[in-house]
């Protein structure tokens, strides 16, 4: 025994025991990044009572005093900064939710046609990938909006598209939809519609899987979403009205009006991450193996179940993590709205209420808690899909 | 007497499968849906192209001083950018000065040509690439802002243009590159303390636009420092900057560490070598040789998003173009200057991806299907 002990090597002195160093370092940096985080906050105290700033959240109940251009709720200049922050809220997620739609539509476009057979459509795409991909999106969002529809006619020299939207400089106006009493009886037979579309998809599945036979679930679906609504709309006498904007004076008045900044940031945040999606739609469908079509043409798959059932599920799998990464780009790269003046959060939030009130710290930091919160949201959400999509390996 | 069979020599392929009609047929015309699809891409040529080109170079002005030169024809007036060429360059850059912002550029071109060329060992590569990333920001700083050797001091705000474009990328990059693998190395760290730590910050920057980022540093950093101590404009933006670009680039190097083989870790911690003689000698040479088109994509970024501190009111490249367009002699011309500091951008930025492509395809030999 005494004699084992001995032939051990001496135990290391304590300042080389990797344990200890550990919680040492470990000690060392917590009270630093406290140490720090405590300095700023005296500074800041000390700051704030120097230069009389007020601080806390009481400002968000005192009357805002300014006008926003676009608001989705009732606002006015004696509405509180506490509306002003849901106003430019929603004003960040209405352009956001709008860009996404239409740099998914544009981009899927894009990506398909950068793999088309023909020669003249995939370099097409891929100029469009290469140009606007490599130009900062802020001059992109410059162009559409200085260059473009800042150079717009005046209102009473609109160009008219077809008689119904008027595009100026003031915006484009568009024949803005007016709900007649019995509408929501359109609305229900939709709801309505949408409950026969599912259990009709339930059945088609039994029955495929009972005897094998296959039901045409898509069209049939279609035709259901579309008739039944639409039936109700005729037998309720077309409850639905549209408002023409008309120019009176020096101002088109009524319909619906899209304001060049809104406009503008919109186009850019499209056409700028269409061009990244596109790659990501191109990757995930090269990602699929030949193999795998060969392998579902011998199996008897025509070609356009292979697509549904074979390609595009195991190019899901490659897309959607990078493409919910987009999504999330541009709902942060919608922030550059302040630099044109579109009324978004960092706009109107972190920028008019800021300067008002010079409360730079609760401003700031409700802004970036938003932005915080929406993207844990959608990285929580993503990563719920992804463990339902992964492979599953026995 | 035996018939010896002798073949019919190979007939050549039909005319319409090879050379020009051949290819014409098999990419363009190959079924109903390709031709519509090459009918509408030859119309969209059609109608976008003659005009483009009509108003950029043929019916474009080329020569003048005024803007009068440019009410003849209707085409682009590039009179705009040659007059206010030198201003996108070096912003407000004292003339008598510019030699110095010229020299460092060349200093920058010369010792950065070697890194591309094939012939030159790679160990003299990896050694100019270091002097690059710590000696040359010194020279260029002292260049730049002067006070020193007898060069008069240029203060920060006279920088702008291209200059500051490049001054803020570059001080981003040299500045974001260590931060990030740092950040990474404690990300993949044991020590809980120091693996929150690390977490934390880079998920806080990676949540929140750059926007807000450089809005806090130039509203909220006044307010952390002592009463007294204030930094310039563009060093509060530099902060901002390379503290957002390092939380991306500390991503990008996890997934290089991720890649390398346990084994690595423990051959070399069976040889004796501490964690950082593991991580500077055996790991990183191996994870950062893997990420380079990361760190290429993240430079691209961060080259992007420095067009952002217009926003604080630094007056860069997209600044001063756009400021140029709002000189109330050159109204009008706006499409000309973004057109020019788009063009600019693009080229910056589209070399860099094309770098980064090959590099990949040089890096990837070894597992290259």
């Amino acid at each position: 025994m005494t004699e084992q002990a001995a032939s051990l090597p001496p135990k290391p002195p304590f300042w080389n025991d990797p344990h200890i160093r550990a919680i040492v370092f470990q000690a060392v940096a917590l009270i630093a990044a406290i140490a720090f985080g405590w300095r700023i906050f005296d500074n800041t105290q000390d700051n704030l009572s120097r230069l009389g700033i007020a601080s806390g959240f009481d400002f968000l109940s005192s009357s805002a005093g300014f006008d926003i251009i676009q608001t989705l709720i009732p606002y006015s200049a004696a509405s509180s900064y506490g509306q002003v922050f849901w106003v430019a809220l929603l004003n960040t997620l209405l352009v956001s939710a709008l860009g996404i739609i239409f740099a998914t539509l544009l981009g899927f476009i894009i990506g398909v046609a950068r793999l088309s057979k023909n020669w003249l459509i995939a370099k097409l795409a891929l100029i469009y990938i290469e140009i606007f991909r490599n130009i900062p999106l802020l001059l992109q969002i410059f162009f559409w909006y200085f260059a473009v529809l800042r150079a717009m006619p005046s209102p009473r020299q609109s160009l008219s598209l077809g008689g119904t939207a008027f595009l100026n400089i003031r915006g484009l106006y568009l024949p803005a939809p007016h709900f007649q009493p019995g509408s929501g009886w359109v609305l229900a037979a939709l709801g309505i519609a949408i409950i026969l579309v599912i259990m009709l998809v339930r059945w088609a599945r039994q029955r495929q899987m009972a005897t094998g036979q296959s039901f045409p679930v898509l069209r049939m679906s279609l035709a259901l979403l579309l008739s039944v609504p639409l039936a109700v709309f005729w037998l309720m006498g077309s409850p639905l009205h549209w408002e023409y904007p008309e120019l009176r004076g020096f101002n088109f008045q009524g319909g619906l009006v899209i304001i060049p900044e809104m406009a503008s940031l919109l186009l850019a945040l499209s056409i700028y991450t269409a061009a990244f999606i596109a790659e990501i739609v191109r990757a995930g469908i090269q990602a699929v193996s030949h193999g795998q079509t060969e392998a579902s043409f011998s199996l008897g798959l025509n070609s356009h179940l292979t697509l549904r059932l074979i390609i595009l599920p195991q190019a899901l799998r490659v897309i959607i993590p990078p493409l919910t990464n987009q999504y999330l780009n541009l709902t942060k790269n919608s922030s550059l709205a302040a630099a044109i003046g579109y009324p978004d959060l960092v706009a109107a939030f972190a920028g008019t209420v800021l300067n008002q009130t010079g409360q730079a710290i609760e401003c700031i930091a409700i802004t970036m808690a938003v932005y915080l919160t929406i993207s844990l949201l959608i990285s929580l959400m993503m990563n719920w899909y992804n463990r339902q999509v992964a492979l599953v390996e026995r | 007497m035996a018939k010896l069979h002798t073949p019919h020599p190979d007939l050549p392929p039909p005319a319409n499968a090879t050379g020009v009609p051949g290819w014409v047929r098999r990419n363009l015309l190959s079924s109903p849906l390709n031709i519509t699809l090459t009918v509408l891409a030859l119309y969209l040529l059609y109608v976008t192209l003659p005009p483009l080109l009509n108003w950029a170079l043929f019916n474009a002005t080329w020569t003048g001083e005024t803007r009068e030169a440019c009410q003849t024809n209707g085409g682009a007036c590039w009179v705009f950018i040659q007059v206010h060429f030198d201003q996108f360059m070096y912003g407000f850059y004292p003339e008598a000065q510019r030699w110095r912002v010229n020299s460092a550029a060349l200093l920058l071109i010369l010792g950065a040509a070697p890194l591309f060329a094939g012939r030159v060992p790679s160990k003299l590569k990896v050694r100019l690439g270091l002097g690059l990333l710590v000696i040359y920001p010194v020279i260029a700083f002292v260049l730049f802002k002067g006070g020193l050797f007898g060069l008069p001091a240029v203060d920060t705000r006279r920088w702008g243009g291209l200059l500051l474009t490049l001054v803020i990328a570059g001080a981003g990059m040299t500045a974001a590159l260590p931060l990030g693998v740092l950040l990474a190395l404690g990300r993949r760290s044991q020590m809980p303390a120091i693996q929150s730590l690390c977490v934390i910050f880079i998920e806080l920057w990676r949540g929140v636009p750059l926007i807000t980022v450089l809005f806090m540093s130039s509203v909220m950093l006044p307010l952390f420092l002592p009463e007294g101590m204030n930094f310039d404009k563009l060093l509060r933006a530099l902060i901002g900057v390379a503290l957002f670009q390092a939380a991306y680039m500390a991503e990008v190097v996890r997934g290089g560490l991720q890649a390398i083989p346990k084994g690595q870790f423990e051959a070399a911690a069976a040889l004796g070598l501490g964690y950082w003689k593991i991580m500077a000698l055996i790991v990183l040479p191996q994870a950062l040789k893997l990420v380079i088109p990361g760190v290429v994509n993240t430079f691209i970024a961060l080259f992007k998003d420095t067009s952002l501190v217009l926003i604080i009111g630094l007056f860069d490249l997209m600044n001063i173009v756009h400021n140029a367009t709002t000189n109330p002699e050159w109204l009008g011309f706006s499409t000309e200057g973004y057109v020019f500091a788009a063009a600019v951008y693009w080229l910056f930025c589209f070399s860099m991806s094309r770098y980064s492509q090959n590099l990949e395809k040089r890096l990837h030999t070894g597992h290259k299907r």
